[in-house]
């Protein structure tokens, strides 16, 4: 048993690692490419203030995606909500001591599993019912949906069904802080929810989960509509006026 | 009516989202540019011999030079929301032509070439490498594209197709394959100056024709001035402004304003031109160059403000790109933004009261709008977001009584392009462009019918061109489309100066 919890020791140092670097390297990459012309989808606003609100409007509520497409929007906001709670309530294994308010979330993230995986069911469902969405669908799309469904139901299957020692668990997580490798339950729905969100952390920057960050660099939504004030040059640009 | 060797689409009441059609469009592609157009641009005249490692490297190279590029091969999720939203999808049926698809075209090459799940497991992320059915694909089907941008208004992160047509259409030409139409367009803008290559003596007589006209119909000498040098205002149009129709009606137009606002202007026979094909190829280089004409033109005449007539994509380009292309305007008069629209000079007197409008005169015509893409989404005017669509509007309904708006869905920033922008305005794309105009059709249609509309009214060079030649093809007359300062033209009613009389001595020059 030790050697798995070995193993799974290591898997999360490789698989942070992976996230952190691999995104990291993304971000930079995409903050140090130029976005050469002024191309803010308008009507756009005219303020850095006015950017931000639409930047969070986006962010929060999928503006643009309600407009385009109901159901998706409704299915997709419902996953990434119940996503953010569950992110929430799972910050009390890696947090010591477990703020308030994160305590006081708990039950919230409980129904954002369920969300979650509702959410989730029902964009599957549009990659089969809808022969536009099935004819964009790349094998990729399906795993990965295949593995944040499996990770959701495993989740629920523990709080409802087969409880796990968690506070062993959080000793696991915590002991990595210090490279003390603890004893984690030996629970296979456990284990099956941790490997798979270890793949879910390595994949990250290396697949279209790049649409969180990449939609802060968008210049379509990022850009300030005020092309006519002031002059954008792009350093590349600029050495072109340099020539003759 | 030429000849139609495909079925013209049905108009419906509702829009109907059409099951998919594998390869409907497969066959469409317009003809490639020769050497002698593609020379003066700076591509090579045919495909070069390793094009596959010279388009993988220009891929590379503009990957680190745009970062819409960039972000926007990684962060689709394949949501779908866009893929009902393209007028060539919906008038075609071909999948290919959903914005998705059309992006997943180079984001297949993109994935095999730049990334390491392409490169590792390219069956599973739909990778793939450039062969040549890939390439004759990205020819077809980046040459179905108008670049837009309505699919850009839906998705979630904001990916713009446009900026992937843009960057393959780019790539295609650094390897020699370049498209006949744009690029020939381009050379001949640098050879002669405009679009059309009218000759600086062919637009002087068409001006002076049209002083006489305007002079016979209104007994008011309405000035048309070229090359003076002096003036306040340096007009930059398309060249369809000076002799196709109803283009030529807007012209008329603006010389009236300019002339009741008791301003100097002139247009400048070496900037003859307002579109700027560059933006429809990608090319940075080329956009700039075609730009700086007009910096020298301004620079040469000695100008204090340049204004933009009717034109979409090149009120894209003035707007929001000339200012970075050719700027800065250091030497201009700061009080008025560079460039303006001339709806934007019109509306400015309409409000101040400095134009007697007898709507009347368009008594005989019940008005709607076509809000052209570039200028609903990729550009603006006035001071605040939106103004791109009141202020054209505010324009019409100064000048004629009866005014109705298409369906709210297709209009404003979800307005549907005419069909023919983005470079596709050519013979050799007919049936991409009268089935692309089926969205705007249908709309036009019930408005038709259900508020009794008969002309729609358009600020674009493009949209007039195209639907003059498109409406015919669904039953309606070319001549449904007018300009908006067509209308601005028929309600002025002119004030006369003293030079009106004595027309025939020209030594009041």
């Amino acid at each position: 048993m030790s050697f798995i919890s070995s193993v799974f020791a290591y898997l999360y140092y490789f698989a942070t690692l992976v996230l952190v670097v691999g995104l990291l390297n993304k971000i930079v990459q995409y903050a140090r490419t130029p976005a050469p012309l002024k191309i803010p989808t308008t009507p756009a606003p005219i303020t850095r203030t006015g950017v931000t609100l639409r930047m969070l409007r986006e962010v929060v509520f999928f503006e643009s995606l309600f407009r385009g497409n109901k159901w998706t929007w409704l299915f997709g906001w419902i996953f990434h909500f119940g996503l953010f709670l569950v992110t929430l309530r799972h910050l009390r294994y890696i947090l010591e001591p477990v703020p308030v308010v994160i305590t006081m979330i708990q039950p919230f993230g409980i129904y954002g599993g369920i969300a979650m995986v509702v959410g989730l069911a029902g964009l599957w469902a549009r990659r089969f019912l809808v022969d536009r969405v099935q004819y964009i669908t790349a094998r990729s799309d399906h795993l990965i949906l295949g593995l944040i469904v499996t990770i959701g139901l495993t989740g629920l299957f523990m709080r409802f069904f087969m409880h796990t020692d968690i506070m062993q668990v959080k000793a696991f997580y915590q002991g990595l802080y210090h490279f003390e490798f603890h004893l984690l339950p030996a629970d296979p729905v456990l284990l099956i929810h941790l490997l798979l969100v270890a793949a879910l952390l390595i994949i990250f920057p290396y697949s279209k989960l790049l649409h969180a960050p990449g939609l802060f660099f968008s210049p379509t939504r990022n850009q300030v509509d005020n092309a006519r004030d002031q002059r954008h040059l792009a350093p590349w640009a600029r050495r072109l006026e340099q020539q003759p | 009516m030429a000849k139609v060797d495909f079925a013209v689409p049905e108009l419906k009441e509702y829009p109907e989202i059409p099951a998919l059609k594998m390869d409907a469009m497969a066959h469409s592609s317009p003809f490639k540019s020769k050497p002698e157009f593609q020379g003066p641009l700076g591509f090579p005249g045919e495909l070069v011999e390793n094009w596959q490692q010279q388009a993988i490297a220009k891929m590379g190279d503009l990957l680190g030079k745009y970062r819409s590029l960039r972000v926007y091969l990684d962060a689709c999720v394949k949501c779908g929301a866009c893929t009902d939203k393209c007028h060539y999808y919906l008038g075609t049926h071909d999948p290919k032509n959903m914005p998705v698809a059309r992006q997943d075209l180079m984001r297949k090459v993109y994935r095999r070439y730049f990334t390491l799940a392409g490169r590792l497991f390219p069956q599973l992320v739909g990778a793939q490498d450039l062969t040549e059915d890939v390439l004759s694909d990205w020819y077809s089907y980046y040459h179905q594209c108008s670049q837009c941008r309505r699919c850009s208004v839906f998705c979630p992160y904001g990916i713009d197709t446009a900026e992937i047509s843009m960057a393959a259409r780019e790539i295609m030409d650094s390897i020699g394959v370049g498209q006949k139409y744009c690029n020939e367009i381009i050379a001949k803008v640098y050879r002669i100056g405009n679009n059309l290559g009218l000759p600086g003596p062919a637009l002087i007589d068409t001006l002076e024709g049209l002083e006489e006209d305007v002079y016979d119909d209104t007994g008011v000498q309405v000035r048309y001035p070229i090359d003076k040098a002096g003036v306040d205002i340096l007009l930059v149009t398309p060249s369809a402004d000076f002799f196709a129709e109803p283009h030529v009606d807007g012209l008329i137009g603006y010389g009236k304003v300019f002339h009741e606002a008791g301003v100097s202007w002139t247009f400048s026979s070496y900037a003859s031109e307002a579109a700027n094909f560059g933006m429809f190829i990608g090319s940075y280089d080329n956009m700039r160059r075609l730009s700086q004409r007009i910096r020298e033109a301004a620079i040469k005449l000695g100008v204090k403000r340049i204004v933009f007539g009717e034109c979409g994509h090149a009120w894209r380009v003035a707007y929001n790109f000339l200012n970075t292309l050719a700027g800065p305007w250091d030497f201009l008069d700061p009080r008025y933004p560079v460039p303006q629209h001339i709806c934007e000079f019109t509306h400015e007197l309409i409000q101040q009261g400095k134009l007697n409008l007898d709507k009347s005169q368009n008594d005989d015509k019940v008005l709607t709008f076509h809000d052209s893409c570039n200028v609903a989404r990729a550009s603006r005017m006035g001071n605040y977001p939106g103004g791109q669509f009141d202020i054209p509007r505010a324009i019409i309904r100064a000048t004629c009584n009866h005014f109705y708006d298409m369906d709210e869905e297709t209009i404003r920033d979800r307005t549907f392009c005419c069909g023919g922008g983005g470079g596709l305005l050519t013979d050799d794309l007919m049936e991409l462009r009268v089935k692309g105009a089926l969205p705007r059709m249908e709309a036009l249609n019930n408005v038709m019918r259900e508020k009794g509309v008969t002309h729609m009214a358009a600020i674009c060079a493009i949209c007039k061109s195209q639907f003059t030649k498109v409406l015919p093809y669904y039953g309606m007359n070319m001549d449904q489309i007018v300009s908006v300062h067509q209308l601005v033209s028929n309600a002025i009613v002119l004030t006369p100066r003293d030079d009106d009389q004595d027309d025939d001595d020209d030594s009041d020059d």
